[in-house]
C-alpha cells in the first residue's frame, strides 16, 4: 500500500505558526487570526492530541482507496487508478457570501439558457451585433445540427459545474461555466459523508448545510424531462464505460439515484424509440443523463467513427421522444471565447448587471488584445478555447521561454483558439503538508439543476493545488479536493429540503 | 436488468468462485504431496498438464515443482488462468456493475484483489502458500456471505448464483477427477493407509470432510464420490450446485420448475433429473473419469444456453455481435486434461 497512507508520525499538527504569507486566505484573516466561520474548527484542531489529526488524514484516504474511490489518469499506463487526493481540512464558505454566490450563479445559467436557445434559433444576439457571427460559427463546440431542436421547458443545461475563484483582492470571480458534462459532484458527496465518518466531532459543531439531497433532486429534474406522462418515467445514466476518467461518479450517481447505468452498446433504436436490451427483452428509455459529449452520442449525427454511442438517438430526440440531459450543443456556451462575452449576454437577455464578474479576458482574435497578449506571455494564462482539465494552458510566471514561445506560435496560428486572462493571485486554504499546515491555492466549482427551477448545491468541489505554489487545480494535474462547508444561517437550511416532485 | 449488467454479475461470481477453487486446488495437491512418501511421483506436473497451458509454463518456468507452479496459478498476472487474473476479472466485472451490487459487496471484493495483489510480492506469504489459500478461500466466503446480507433475492442476485454454482459444479467434478488420474498408476494403492489419507485430503480442500463423516463413517473412494457428485444437502457438492442452477435459472425467468422455456433451462432439467436417478455405482462402471468429462461438457453447453438466452439480446433482424467473455481467451482450458 501507498507508505504516506500507513506512516502517521505523533506531531501536534497545529495553527500556531500558520501564516497567510500576504495570500487571501478563506480560514484566516490578513491578520493571521482565524476567520469567524472557521473558529470552532481551528479551536478543535488545534486541541487534538499529537498525531490525531494526521491518524484522521491517513483513515480517510485509506478508506477511499478500500471504498474504490478512484480516477482513471489519460495517458498513465494501463489506465492506473488513483485516489483523488483528499485533504480533511474544509474550506468555508461565509453565509452571506453564498447567498450572493447563488444569486449570481442563478443569472448567469438562466442567461446563458437563452443564449443557448437563441443561438440554435433566431441568433437574435448576433443580428443586434453583440457578439461577431465568425466568434460563433468558429466556437468548435458549436453544432449546426442542433438547430431547431426544442429541448422539453426550453431548457438545454440541465446540469451546470461553474468554476468560481477569488483574486487577491478578495473579489470571487467566475472563471469557467462547464455546460456539457461537468464532473465531480460526486466528489461532493463521498468528501462529506467521509468527513463525517472520520471527523464526526468537528462536524457535529458548525451548522454545515446538508448536500446530500442532490441525486435525488437530480432524479426529480431528469423525470421532468420526461416525454411520456407517467408516474414513474425510464430514466438512465449513459457513460462511455469503465475506462473514462468519470466513470466512477457515472456509476455512482445511478446508484444514488436506483437507476440503469447503461453504455451506448446497450441501448438501441427500433421502431422510433430508445430501447434498452434487458435480460427479458428490449425495454423503452424516456429520459437519458448522459456524460458522454455531443460527438460520441449518434455515430449517424456527429461522429460517424463513435463506438459510444446510439445510433440513430439524435433522430429519435428531434421526434421528442426521448429527453436527452443537456441537451446536445449547450457546449457552445462554455467555449471559452464566448465566455468573455457572458457579461453582454447577461445585459442583453435579463437587461440585468452581472453580479458575479468575469476574469478580466483577452480575445487573441482581436488583433490589438493580441498584441498585448503576446507582450506578455510571463505575466499571463493562456487557455485554449475548447480544451479543459487544465490541458492545453500556459501558466506564464510558472512558463520557461521555450514553453511561451511554443505558445506564441500557437496563437499566431490559430488565434480564434486562445484566449488570455491575468494571472490570479488564487485564494488559500490551510492544508496538510507532511508534518504542518501550509496554505494551498483552491478554486470552487458549485453545482447548478436547471429543472421546475434552478438550484445550486449548497457548497461544491473545491479542488486544491497540492503542489507549493501551483495554481493548476486539475485532478489529472496534481489537485485534490476539499468537503466544502456552507454555513447555515437559519434551521431551515440545516434541514435536507423536501423533494417530492 | 439489463443483459450487460447481469452478464458482468454472472461473470463476477464466476471468477471469485474460480479463484477459491484454484486456491482449494493447489492445497490439495500441497496436502496429497506431504502425505505421499518420498519417492512417490510429484504431484504438481499434471496441475500443470491439466491446464492446457504447459507450453507457456515452459518458457516462463522450466520445470514444475510446487514453487514454481504456486507462482504460475496463484500470482501470475500475465497468465488470465491464475488466482490474481481471476480476482481482476472479478473485480473489473464488479466495476462496471458498481451501481447494481451493494457497496459492501464491492469494498470486500476490491479488499480481496488488494490482498491478492500484495501477496503477490510478498516473499513471506510465498513460503508459506497455506495460510494465503485459507484467506482466499475466507475471502470468498465473506464476498459469498456479504452478497446474500446485503443484496435483494432479484435477478442480480439470482445471475451472481447461477454464476458461483455452474462454477462450482464444473471445479468440484475437476477435484475429484484428479485424484483418479493421480492414482490412475497406483491401483494397488486404493484401500491403503496412505489412500485413505489422500481421500481425506480431498474432502478437506472442498471442506467436505466433516459433512462427509456425518453421513459415512469410514473413508472409500465410492462414498467420497457419491458424497461429492450426488449429495443433495452440501453446498460444495456437485448435485447440489446443479439443483441450485436450476433454481436461480426458474427465479430469472419465471418459468414453473419442471417445465421450460428456454434451451438453458432445458438443459439443467436434463443434468438435474440425470444426478437424482443415477447411482454411484452406475457411475464408477461406467468409468468415473469418463462421466465427469461428460458432465463438464453439459455445464459448459448450460453456460453457453445461459449467455443465448439472456445476455445475447437484440432486435430482430440485426446481426449477433455477442460474444461470452470466456470465448476471447480460452474455452475453459483450465483444468482441462
Amino acid at each position: 500500500m501507498n507508505p504516506a497512507l500507513t506512516s502517521a508520525p505523533d506531531v501536534a499538527l497545529n495553527f500556531a505558526d500558520y501564516q497567510t504569507e500576504g495570500f487571501h486566505d478563506e480560514l484566516f484573516g490578513d491578520d493571521d487570526s482565524p476567520r469567524p466561520e472557521a473558529g470552532p474548527l481551528i479551536q478543535r484542531i488545534n486541541s487534538l492530541p499529537p498525531g490525531e489529526l494526521m491518524r484522521r488524514q491517513a483513515a480517510a484516504e485509506r478508506l477511499l482507496l478500500q471504498l474504490g474511490i478512484t480516477f482513471n489518469v489519460y495517458g498513465d499506463n494501463q489506465g492506473a487508478e488513483r485516489i483523488f487526493p483528499f485533504d480533511i481540512v474544509p474550506r468555508i464558505v461565509q453565509a452571506h457570501e453564498w447567498e450572493w454566490i447563488e444569486k449570481g450563479l442563478k443569472q448567469r445559467i438562466q442567461a446563458l439558457n437563452l443564449f443557448i436557445n437563441d443561438i440554435y434559433h433566431d441568433q437574435q444576439i448576433i443580428k443586434d451585433g453583440i457578439i461577431p457571427s465568425e466568434t460563433l460559427l468558429e466556437a468548435t463546440s458549436y453544432r449546426a445540427q442542433c438547430h431547431g431542436l426544442n429541448p422539453p421547458h426550453g431548457i438545454w443545461c440541465h446540469v451546470t459545474g461553474t468554476d468560481l475563484v477569488r483574486g487577491g483582492d478578495g473579489q470571487v470571480y467566475v472563471l469557467e461555466d462547464n455546460l456539457r458534462c461537468p464532473s465531480g459532484v460526486s466528489y461532493v458527496l463521498q468528501n462529506r459523508s467521509i468527513m463525517k465518518r472520520t471527523f464526526p466531532q468537528v462536524f457535529d459543531m458548525s451548522r454545515v448545510r446538508p448536500v446530500g439531497d442532490y441525486p435525488l433532486r437530480l432524479l426529480r429534474m431528469l423525470e421532468h424531462l420526461s416525454p411520456r406522462d407517467v408516474a414513474n418515467p425510464r430514466v438512465v445514466v449513459l457513460t462511455p464505460g469503465v475506462f473514462n476518467s468519470a466513470y466512477y461518479e457515472h456509476s455512482f450517481l445511478a446508484q444514488q439515484m436506483g437507476i440503469e447505468l447503461v453504455e451506448g452498446r446497450d441501448l438501441v433504436v427500433t421502431g422510433g424509440r430508445v430501447f434498452m436490451r434487458t435480460t427479458s427483452g428490449l425495454e423503452p428509455v424516456d429520459v437519458i443523463y448522459r456524460r458522454i459529449d455531443d460527438d460520441f452520442i449518434d455515430p449517424k449525427a456527429f461522429r460517424p467513427d463513435s463506438m459510444l454511442g446510439v445510433e440513430g438517438l439524435m433522430d429519435v430526440y428531434r421526434a421528442g421522444r426521448v429527453a436527452l440531459a443537456n441537451a446536445p450543443g449547450t457546449g457552445v456556451a462554455d467555449d471559452k471565447v464566448i465566455y468573455a462575452y457572458v457579461p453582454k449576454i447577461i445585459k442583453y437577455y435579463l437587461n440585468e448587471e452581472p453580479i458575479i464578474p468575469n476574469v478580466p479576458t483577452y480575445i487573441c482574435e482581436n488583433p490589438e488584445e493580441r498584441e498585448y497578449v503576446l507582450a506578455h506571455l510571463g505575466d499571463l494564462v493562456v487557455k485554449a478555447a475548447n480544451e479543459s482539465g487544465g490541458y492545453g494552458m500556459l501558466v506564464g510566471p510558472h512558463s520557461t521561454k521555450e514553453q511561451q514561445a511554443q505558445f506564441a506560435e500557437l496563437i499566431q496560428a490559430n488565434p480564434r483558439n486562445y484566449i488570455a486572462q491575468p494571472t490570479l493571485s488564487l485564494s488559500r486554504v490551510p492544508t496538510i503538508c507532511g508534518d504542518r499546515f501550509e496554505g494551498r491555492h483552491v478554486d470552487l466549482r458549485p453545482y447548478i439543476l436547471y429543472g421546475k427551477e434552478i438550484f445550486v448545491l449548497p457548497g461544491g468541489l473545491t479542488r486544491v493545488a497540492l503542489r507549493k505554489g501551483s495554481l493548476v487545480v486539475n485532478s489529472s494535474q496534481g489537485g485534490g479536493s476539499k468537503d466544502t462547508w456552507v454555513i447555515a444561517t437559519t434551521q431551515e437550511q440545516l434541514q435536507p429540503q423536501s423533494t417530492a416532485p | 436488468m439489463l443483459s450487460r449488467v447481469a452478464d458482468a454479475i454472472y461473470w463476477m461470481s464466476r471468477y471469485i468462485e474460480r479463484a477459491e477453487n484454484l486456491a482449494r486446488f493447489m492445497d490439495v495437491t500441497f496436502n496429497l504431496m506431504l502425505d505421499l512418501p518420498q519417492s512417490h511421483q510429484n504431484a504438481w506436473p499434471p496441475l500443470v498438464y491439466t491446464t492446457g497451458d504447459h507450453e507457456y509454463f515452459r518458457e516462463k518456468y522450466g520445470d514444475a515443482n510446487q514453487a514454481s507452479v504456486i507462482e504460475f496459478l496463484a500470482f501470475d498476472p500475465d497468465y488470465p488462468g491464475s488466482i490474481r487474473a481471476c480476482l481482476k476479472l472479478a473485480r473489473e466485472n464488479a466495476r462496471s456493475v458498481r451501481e447494481t451490487i451493494s457497496s459492501e459487496m464491492w469494498e470486500q471484493l476490491n479488499l480481496f484483489y488488494y490482498m491478492v495483489r500484495e501477496a503477490s510480492s510478498n516473499e513471506r506469504i510465498k513460503a508459506s502458500p497455506l495460510d494465503f489459500f485459507h484467506e482466499v478461500k475466507q475471502a470468498s466466503h465473506l464476498f459469498k456471505g456479504i452478497t446474500d446480507a446485503t443484496m435483494s433475492r432479484g435477478e442480480g442476485w439470482n445471475f451472481s448464483r447461477l454464476g458461483r454454482l455452474l462454477e462450482r459444479a464444473d471445479k468440484t467434478s475437476r477435484i475429484l477427477d484428479v485424484k483418479y488420474y493421480l492414482l490412475l498408476p497406483t491401483v494397488h494403492d486404493v484401500g491403503s493407509p496412505t489412500d485413505d489419507l489422500q481421500w481425506q485430503a480431498v474432502l478437506r480442500s472442498v471442506s467436505a470432510m466433516e459433512m462427509y463423516s456425518k453421513q459415512f463413517h469410514a473413508i472409500t473412494p465410492s462414498r467420497v464420490a457419491q458424497f461429492l457428485l450426488l449429495d443433495r444437502h452440501f453446498p460444495r457438492a456437485i448435485n447440489y450446485s446443479v439443483i441450485g442452477v436450476e433454481h436461480a435459472l426458474h427465479a430469472i425467468s419465471g418459468t414453473p420448475m419442471d417445465t421450460f422455456r428456454n434451451t438453458a433451462e432445458q438443459r439443467v432439467g436434463q443434468l438435474r433429473s440425470e444426478l437424482a436417478y443415477t447411482t454411484v455405482d452406475d457411475v464408477i462402471q461406467h468409468g468415473l473419469h469418463e462421466f465427469l468429462d461428460q458432465l463438464q461438457n453439459k455445464l459448459n453447453k448450460i453456460g453457453e444456453a445461459v449467455h443465448e438466452t439472456f445476455i445475447a439480446v437484440r432486435p430482430i433482424n440485426s446481426p449477433s455481435q455477442s460474444q461470452s467473455q470466456e470465448n476471447g481467451y480460452q474455452r475453459q482450458s483450465i483444468f482441462i486434461r
